[in-house]
Parts: structure tokens; C-alpha cells; sequence
């Protein structure tokens, strides 16, 4: 059974000009142990989704969805109260900014030990252990005095690491990083990516990785959901993804590559995604892709079947099914 | 944190000398002559009107006698009152304790009440709740405090009869202060039932004289906690799956509270101030009525050296303001 399962996941924003859909028809599924990875350019809905799964959305948004189940219980059913308990143990989310993340007014220590006596009830003896044990395992040195610093004593690296041992301090069965590595120097990043994988080699927990990095989606990720405009458009396992892909928008992701680049001029996808006023009729990417015709423009495609990588497209690459 | 305390108290020299000068300036400038009123309707005669200017050295020129009262104050004399020949300094700590006993229930009262309400505004951002509050707040705000005084001793003492219209404690009771503070003293006296008269007679000043910090302290709060409840930590709070009153309550407040202590600490010399007529209203016998009186009747001393001791206090209390930051936000702590 699959660990996370998500169908036709919608979120709406009011905002001051109508609303704005974020999220558009996303479906998710997770089994335990696996590896997803949710790519797509700025704007494409990958945190907003995310969010609504860990009901950390502001009140303007609106989530609705056929189905949302973790672990076969279904959130959308469940008082804020009993959610609560799944999120923050069971399911843990890390965030892009680490240093903006911590609580400046806490130690380090207290903001770990927080959800060990929340969702485990461990006393204060066994939570220092735990909360010592953690920042071992996240490779921070000089754990036992770490504790007690703040968070602006920390460097972003470091931080970013308690925002990981704060996330896995539960043992969560289903891990988010929603671009963990994005506000990092590169030598610090590729440090925050093995640790990740390792712990999730490690304790086998899920884990959704959220990026637009191809680069990190190659080197981490066993299946890809690519997502454009609030719609996921493609999804497949990261092999096939990378040596097929059936919509042009992946593709084209693709070719923008450096290490891909044939040319002295870096591939590019030329135009900007979509906004709330500026939504074409047909497929959200039309304005953009080469392959376009007048049936791309005027009427949304359909989902190809898994042989398709369920491209969201009238014409996938690699001829019809 | 030594260093830093050290250097704050060396910007308390120039305030003191400058409130010293000021406040030395402010009685002279008033009109009227000490000597003729306190001679009142009786008159008295030139040769004993000479008499009096050469005993209080008004006939020496201002500055020296500027410089006469400094060098009293500096050597911790601040003078004798004119109208009672009671030392200033005696006469301010026999009446201190029952402004600071009113001051601090009013603070309580506004942050009790303050605190809370800003939280529960903001959580709750835009809703009927949050307008309520932000409008009776601007109505509090704006309300003058004589005219608020008398429409509750109207409504509570008049109408309904259940609180006593003036004083610090009913007529039944006498005791010799220990304290100062009638809440203590009346509990040391001993006596059945003259806690309860001390607190009756507490409520409608404390009231009157913590509505504008109240309303205050409850904007600001509102809109502190508006901006942190926007941070990047408090959504990871909330993805620990913390409850809503510890997300709010503990992690956006404490980071809320550097604004909100800063208008507690504002308020105080507010309430100082505030305290002036409400004590005239309330018939309280503290500093507030004792500076009136004083400056009705020309008494240079008194009003000099309450002056003093008051914007004293005001220096004091932002340095704790100051030293309470450091405490709510570490970041801070380090920067000094």
C-alpha cells in the first residue's frame, strides 16, 4: 500500500483580483522508502502542494482533493488536532531558508527536544540523549555544547543541519525538503544531499525532494514528477526520465543543462509561466513550446498513459502509445 | 553587559542635569510669588516680605541660585517645602508608595488584559473579533482620561453604588502604613474586611489610568505579532505540529515582545503623568496630587525635586526596558 497518496489535490488563493489556482488536478503517490523527486520552475505549485499536505497553509488558501491518505488514514477527514499528531512525527517537512527557519529567540537544543516531548512524551534525561544523538547523526560537531547555541550563532550549513535533525528527531515515516540546499554555497549543498540520502538509506524513510535542480534530481531522486504551472505534467522513474522524456517541457528542462549544452549558448526556454491573468485556454505550455499547434492552444491535453510518463500533452514525444 | 550598563549610566548626567535646569526654570516661569500666596488672604507686610526673600535667597540672581539648589541636590538634598517645612525627600517617599501601588496594578491591568487581546487580534486578523478590539482600542485611546474617570464614578459609585467614589480606604478602617501599599497594609492590619475596601477603592483609578495603555499595549501588540507570525520559524513551529497557543504563545510572542515591552516601558511615563490627574480626580493621595497642589501654591521645592524624582524614575525604567531586551531576543545580548 502506498504510504502517501494524494488525488486531484487543488489549492486556490483569494487574493485582491479573484482567485489564483496554485495547485491545479496534482496527483502524489509515495510507497515507503521511496524517493520523489517534484521539479519545475519558480511559480509551478511544488511548495504550495506540499504545504496543503502538511496544512501549512495561510487562511486565504483553499485545498481541496478526491483523496488525501497517509498511511491509509485519510487527512482531509481528521480534526486539526489528530492531524496534528501525524504532522511534525510522521511526516516532517524542511524549508529552503534555514537560517530564517530557527527561532531566534530559542536554543538550538530546545527547538529539537520541542517535538520529542510533544509526540513521544520522552522526559528531559532522555530527550538531551535524543536530541545529542540527532546532531551526531547530522554530523554536527561538538554536539553536547551545539545545544545550547542560538541559531544565529550557526552558520546556514549548519543550521540547515538541526533543520534536519529537528525534522527526523521523530523518526518520521515521510520526509519533505522543499529545496534544502537552494540558500546554501554549492560545497555546502552537495554536504546537505548525502547527508539526506544517507539518512534516508538509513532509517528507510520516504523522502519528496523539492527543487528545480536537474543536477540534484539526477544524483538523488528515483522517480521524477515534473510539474508546470500548478499541473504535474510528466512522471517517471529518473532513468527513463532522463534518457526519454515525453513532454517537450521536460525535455526542454533537459537541454538547459549545462553538462547537456552541444552549443556555446546555453539552451534556454524562452517566456515565463503563466500567471493568474495570463492563462491560455489549452495547455499551459503552448505559449512556450515548439511543438505547439492550434490544438495545443485552444484545448487542454489529455493525460498520456504510463507508457507516456503520463505526459500531460496532445502530442508526447516519442509518438502516441 | 557591565560595560554597557556603565556607558547607559553615563547618559544619565546630561538627562539629570538637563531635567534639574529645566524643571528649576519651569516653577519660575509660572506667574505668581510663593511668598504672596503663601501668605494668602491675610497679606503681610513689606518688611516681612523682605524678610521672606532673604530667607528662601530669592533676592541673590537665578544662576546662583541655580547653582545653590544643584549643589543641594548633588549632596542628596533637595530642599524643604515651603508650605509644610517638611523635607522634599520625606514627603516624596510618604506619598510615592501610593502612586507606584496605583501605577503598577493600572500596568498589570493593561497588560493583563493588553497582552491577550493583541495575540487573539492578530491570530485572528481581519475577523469580527480583531475590528471589535482595534476599535474600542482607538476609542480608548482617544478618550480623555478626566472625562472617562467621571462617567465610571458616575455609572459604578453613583448609579450602582459599588465602588467608593475617592481615597485609598473606607473610613471604618485606620492602621499605621508599614508599607505604603494599602494591599499589604490592609492584610498586616489585621482587620476584617479593609483588604477588600483597599481593593474597592483600587479599581475604578486603576482602571481609568490603565485604558490608554491598554489600548496601546494591545495595538502594538497586534501588529508585532502580525509581522512574526509571518516568519519563516513560525511555520516550522507549526510543522513540528505544535498547538496553535504554543505556536502563538511561545514562539511568535516572545519574538513580538521587543516592540511590546518597549510601549510597556513608553507607558510608564505615561502613567506617571496620567497619574497627575487621575490622583486629582480620585482624590489619591500620591505624587501625582502632591505635584498639583505644589504648583497651585508656588512651592519651589517640592515641585523642583518631584520633578527630578519622577523623570528619575522614567531614565530608570527604560534602562530596564533596555536590559529586558537583551533577555526576550539572545541576538541582542550578543550585539551589546
Amino acid at each position: 500500500m502506498a504510504l502517501l497518496s494524494i488525488r486531484n489535490l487543488s489549492v486556490e488563493f483569494a487574493t485582491a483580483s479573484g482567485s489564483f489556482r496554485a495547485v491545479d488536478a496534482i496527483d502524489v503517490t509515495v510507497d515507503p522508502g521511496d524517493i520523489l523527486a517534484i521539479v519545475g520552475e519558480s511559480g509551478s505549485g511544488k511548495s504550495v502542494s506540499m504545504l496543503a499536505l502538511m496544512g501549512l497553509l495561510p487562511w486565504t488558501a483553499t485545498v481541496t482533493a478526491d483523496e488525501m491518505r497517509f498511511d491509509g488514514q485519510d487527512l482531509r477527514a481528521m480534526s486539526p488536532r489528530t492531524r496534528r499528531r501525524i504532522i511534525g512525527k510522521d511526516i516532517a517537512m524542511i524549508f529552503q531558508e534555514p537560517m530564517s527557519s530557527l527561532n531566534p529567540c530559542f536554543t538550538v537544543g530546545f527547538q529539537i527536544k520541542e517535538g520529542l516531548k510533544k509526540h513521544l512524551g520522552l522526559d528531559a534525561r532522555a530527550r538531551h540523549a535524543r536530541a545529542l544523538e540527532l546532531m551526531e547523526m547530522v554530523g554536527i560537531p561538538d554536539p553536547a555544547r551545539r545545544l545550547s547555541a542560538y541559531p544565529h550563532q550557526m552558520s546556514g550549513g549548519m543550521s540547515q543541519r538541526v533543520m534536519i535533525a529537528m525534522a527526523i528527531a521523530c523518526r518520521p515515516r515521510l520526509l519533505i525538503a522543499d529545496e534544502p540546499t537552494t540558500a546554501l554555497d554549492v560545497t555546502i549543498q552537495a554536504q546537505i544531499l548525502d547527508l539526506l540520502t544517507a539518512l534516508q538509506a538509513e532509517t528507510g524513510m520516504a523522502l519528496i525532494l523539492i527543487t528545480h535542480d536537474m543536477g540534484v534530481v539526477a544524483e538523488t531522486a528515483r522517480r521524477v514528477s515534473v510539474q508546470y504551472a500548478g499541473q504535474k505534467v510528466e512522471e517517471q522513474p529518473v532513468g527513463p526520465l532522463f534518457a526519454a522524456p515525453h513532454h517537450p517541457y521536460t525535455s526542454a528542462l533537459l537541454a538547459a543543462l549545462p553538462e547537456r549544452a552541444t552549443t556555446r549558448l546555453l539552451p534556454t526556454i524562452p517566456g515565463v509561466v503563466p500567471g493568474q491573468f495570463d492563462r491560455p485556454p489549452g495547455c499551459l505550455f503552448a505559449p512556450r513550446c515548439t511543438f505547439a499547434d492550434a490544438t495545443c492552444q485552444n484545448t487542454p491535453p489529455p493525460v498520456q498513459p504510463p507508457a507516456r510518463g503520463l505526459a500531460r500533452c496532445h502530442y508526447p514525444l516519442g509518438g502516441p502509445a | 553587559m557591565i560595560r554597557y550598563l556603565l556607558a547607559r549610566l553615563l547618559t544619565f548626567v546630561p538627562t539629570f542635569l538637563g531635567v534639574t535646569l529645566i524643571s528649576f526654570a519651569f516653577i519660575r516661569v509660572l506667574p505668581g510669588d510663593p511668598i504672596i500666596v503663601m501668605a494668602g488672604e491675610r497679606g503681610l507686610t513689606e518688611e516681612r516680605y523682605a524678610e521672606l526673600v532673604t530667607q528662601f535667597g530669592f533676592d541673590k540672581p537665578l544662576p546662583v541660585q541655580f547653582w545653590t539648589y544643584l549643589t543641594g541636590v548633588l549632596q542628596g538634598d533637595l530642599g524643604v517645602s515651603y508650605v509644610t517645612k517638611r523635607p522634599v525627600w520625606d514627603e516624596f517617599f510618604a506619598l510615592f508608595p501610593a502612586t507606584l501601588e496605583l501605577s503598577l496594578c493600572a500596568i498589570l491591568f493593561a497588560i493583563a488584559i493588553g497582552l491577550p487581546a493583541g495575540v487573539i487580534a492578530a491570530v485572528n486578523r481581519g475577523k469580527l473579533f480583531d475590528r471589535a478590539l482595534m476599535s474600542t482600542a482607538l476609542v480608548g485611546y482617544s478618550m480623555p482620561i478626566f472625562w472617562w474617570a467621571l462617567l465610571l464614578i458616575i455609572v459604578f459609585s453613583g448609579n450602582l453604588g459599588w465602588t467608593p467614589v475617592s481615597g485609598r480606604m473606607g473610613l471604618l478602617y485606620f492602621f499605621e502604613p508599614v508599607t505604603g501599599f494599602m494591599l499589604i497594609d490592609s492584610v498586616l492590619s489585621g482587620q476584617s474586611g479593609a483588604f477588600g475596601s483597599a481593593v474597592r477603592h483600587l479599581i475604578l483609578p486603576t482602571i481609568v489610568l490603565g485604558t490608554i495603555p491598554l489600548a496601546v499595549i494591545a495595538r502594538q501588540t497586534r501588529s508585532a505579532m502580525l509581522e512574526v507570525l509571518s516568519e519563516d520559524y513560525i511555520r516550522t513551529a507549526r510543522a513540528k505540529g505544535l498547538s496553535p497557543l504554543r505556536v502563538n504563545g511561545l514562539h511568535a510572542l516572545r519574538n513580538a515582545m521587543i516592540p511590546v515591552v518597549t510601549v510597556i516601558g513608553l507607558s510608564v511615563g505615561t502613567l506617571l503623568a496620567g497619574a497627575i490627574l487621575t490622583e486629582t480626580i480620585f482624590s489619591w493621595p500620591g505624587i501625582g496630587k502632591w505635584m498639583v497642589d505644589s504648583i497651585f501654591r508656588r512651592d519651589y521645592p517640592v515641585v523642583q525635586g518631584g520633578l527630578l524624582l519622577i523623570a528619575s524614575m522614567v531614565m530608570v525604567v527604560n534602562l530596564t526596558v533596555d536590559i529586558l531586551y537583551g533577555f526576550i531576543n539572545p541576538k541582542i545580548r550578543a550585539r551589546k
